[in-house]
């Protein structure tokens, strides 16, 4: 008699212990791709002819297909989590980059005229007042990338079992327990859910000074609302 | 003192933004520059704090060139205030207003407390502290930007068209703000703006800039508007100059006439002596209550003007006070009269006399020709 959560013991792991190894797979690309994001698209806003030909290499990245990630680095980093995570680090560029180069971007001149004017140096600005406005729309960046990653972990299922939830995928078939599909596809997709909510929430709470539904005001400055889909396009 | 001396800027494309510039901006007043859209006013004022460097010539404040000390020092030495105040969106009002002491290194609470001073000072409610930008108004926003900018008392202050992106009520509003606190503090002021009438409420030296960069006029605004340097300038100044310049004469030379001015209550004896065409009837504290028709039966034939009740009687319109208002507000008065008549009052409100628009002119003609009489003295 086997349960929903009774998980095959080649897995080598219980059903908790995959959600673990799920979250770490895909959120330590998320960011290390933010880490490599936020100078490549300061680098981008400095240079702005950077930025068309960043943006192209970081979709061609985007459509090189996992296996063929997979194939290249299996020789250099072996059947582990590494060569999983690698390419997700990747992947979340296509999102983070323009994500960054847009938020830093949506800072009106004024404010920038205004920080230089009081004097602040380059790096100052850039932490006390590019950034902080800017959150917003990384943080609309970090959830599509977030949510993409949490499903392609699955895909290290093709390399010896490093797909955490996604193994269940194949021993399903292996097994003849559908169960575990249904298991796998649940899990993935309630995770996805909660670390966007989460994400919500430290974007509610690191934005105070954003206008909120209901009686809302109009700024004097031009000020563009950040949607997710308005930062991702 | 600011000096600019025959300062030049080319942008890297060849736009030659500001032309061999000179001027002296004095201390403690405040200096209009005004022009056409791209004639180089930002450029200019942007080259005082560095944020633009200049390709030829220096600028000097208080006999140093700037290019001597470093920039942030400099920059912190001079507020900034721009149009839509460019304030911090992500940080409270408070926070906005302390972004200087702060990074001078003053402590939190101090420079909290001068914070909600200079919230007072520029008229804006303490209670706002805590607020975000995007809930103040776009005149409290331009408010907090004033305070944000005097934070740490700098010495001078650089506005850049400040008040353009707010309706002409609240602008007035905020003028009249900054001349008061001009009054109070004495900063050294370089205004920025396209609008000349600004520029004339505003300035104590006003520079006329035209397309290019270059300067067509520095000169007091009365000055300005009595001799403009040339055909540019008189066009800007626009075609209403003459009576725009009414406003830097005064209404207290008016000769007042008090025949044609009765209370209420007066005998019908005291009406028929009057000898103008209208009369002002008072009440008895010698307030002004409306225009009565000396040839309407009415006033003469029932006897007091009381009798026949005040409710018929021409409505008076504003009134002037000749020790406060200009000639200009006089003439207005006088046009916006039923009687072609001006009614002056002292500060309580009572009426000192009556004017006609046939005396405002002749005051008008004497005024100017006083002043052409000085200017020639000047030039001379
Ligand atoms: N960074 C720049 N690079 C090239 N040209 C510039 C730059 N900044 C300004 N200019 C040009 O220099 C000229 C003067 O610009 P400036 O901004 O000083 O004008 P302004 O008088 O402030 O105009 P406005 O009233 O429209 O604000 C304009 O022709 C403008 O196009
Ligand atoms: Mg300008």
């Amino acid at each position: 008699m086997s349960g929903f959560f009774d998980i095959p013991s080649d897995l080598q792991h219980s059903w908790a212990g995959l959600i673990g190894l799920h979250m770490r797979e895909a959120l330590l690309p998320v960011a290390a791709g933010l880490l490599l994001a936020l100078p490549l698209a300061q680098v981008c806003g400095r240079f702005r002819w950077l930025y068309p030909p960043v943006l192209g290499v970081t979709t061609v990245l985007y459509a090189i297909p996992s296996l063929a990630f997979f194939v290249v680095l299996i020789d250099y980093t072996g059947q582990t989590e590494l060569t999983v995570m690698i390419p997700l680090a990747l992947y979340s560029l296509v999102v983070l980059v323009p994500a960054i180069v847009d938020g830093v971007r949506s800072v009106p001149d004024e404010t920038l005229a205004a920080a230089t004017a009081m004097g602040f140096g380059p790096v100052r600005r850039y932490l006390q007042v590019q950034l902080p406005i800017a959150a917003p729309a990384i943080i609309a960046g970090l959830r599509v990338a977030t949510a993409s990653s949490i499903s392609l972990v699955s895909v290290g299922a093709l390399i010896g079992n490093q797909g955490a939830l996604g193994n269940l995928l194949a021993a399903a078939q292996k097994y003849d327990r559908p169960e575990l599909a249904v298991n796998s596809v649940l899990t993935m997709a309630a995770l996805a859910v909660l670390c966007d909510a989460l994400l919500v929430l430290l974007r509610v709470l690191l934005t105070p000074w954003m206008p909120r539904g209901g009686s809302r005001r109009k700024p004097a400055a031009r000020r563009e609302e950040l949607t997710p889909e308005g930062a991702v396009r | 003192m600011i000096r600019i001396d025959s300062v030049t800027k080319r942008y890297p494309d060849g736009t030659v933004a500001v032309d061999r510039l000179s001027l002296e901006i004095p201390d403690r007043s405040i200096t209009v520059l005004v022009g056409p859209s791209g004639c180089g006013k930002t450029t200019t004022l942007r080259m005082i704090n560095r944020m633009v460097e200049p390709t030829e010539g220096t600028i000097l404040l208080d006999g140093e060139d700037i290019q001597r000390q470093p920039v942030t020092t400099l920059r912190r030495s001079m507020g900034y205030v721009i149009q839509n105040a460019g304030l911090f969106q992500h940080r409270t009002i408070v926070d906005n207003i302390a972004t200087v002491p702060r990074m001078l290194g003053w402590g939190k609470q101090r420079a909290r407390e001068r914070a909600a001073e200079l919230m007072e000072r520029v008229g804006l409610d303490t209670s706002l502290a805590k607020r975000y930008p995007y809930q103040l108004s776009g005149g409290q926003q331009q408010r907090v930007g004033v305070a944000r900018a005097l934070a740490a008392d700098p010495p001078v202050l650089l506005m850049d068209e400040p008040f353009s992106a707010v309706d002409p009520v609240v602008r007035k509003g905020l003028q009249d703000e900054l001349l008061r606190i001009q009054d109070e503090l004495g900063k050294t002021i370089v205004f920025v703006t396209h609008d000349i009438d600004e520029a004339i409420t505003l300035g104590t030296m006003v520079a006329v800039l035209r397309e290019g960069g270059r300067l067509a006029q520095y000169a007091p605004p009365a000055e300005l508007l009595s001799t403009p340097a040339d055909g540019f300038v008189e066009d800007f100044l626009g075609a209403d100059r003459g009576i725009r310049r009414l406003s830097f004469f005064p209404s207290a030379p008016l000769e007042l006439t008090t025949d044609a001015v009765v209370p209420a209550d007066a005998p019908a004896e005291r009406i028929a002596a009057v000898r103008s065409p209208y009369l002002l009837v008072t009440d008895p504290d010698g307030r002004p209550l409306g225009w009565a028709e000396r040839d309407r039966p009415t006033a003469g034939t029932i006897g007091t003007i009381e009798a026949i009740g005040t409710g018929r009687l021409l409505p008076y319109g504003r009134p002037f006070v000749p020790g406060a208002d200009s000639l200009r507000v006089a003439l207005d008065c006088a046009v916006l009269s039923p009687t072609g008549w001006a009614v002056a009052v002292d500060d309580e409100g009572r009426v000192t006399g009556v004017v006609s628009q046939q005396t405002i002119g002749e005051a008008i003609r004497a005024a100017h020709s006083a002043g052409r009489a000085e200017d020639e003295k000047a030039a001379g």
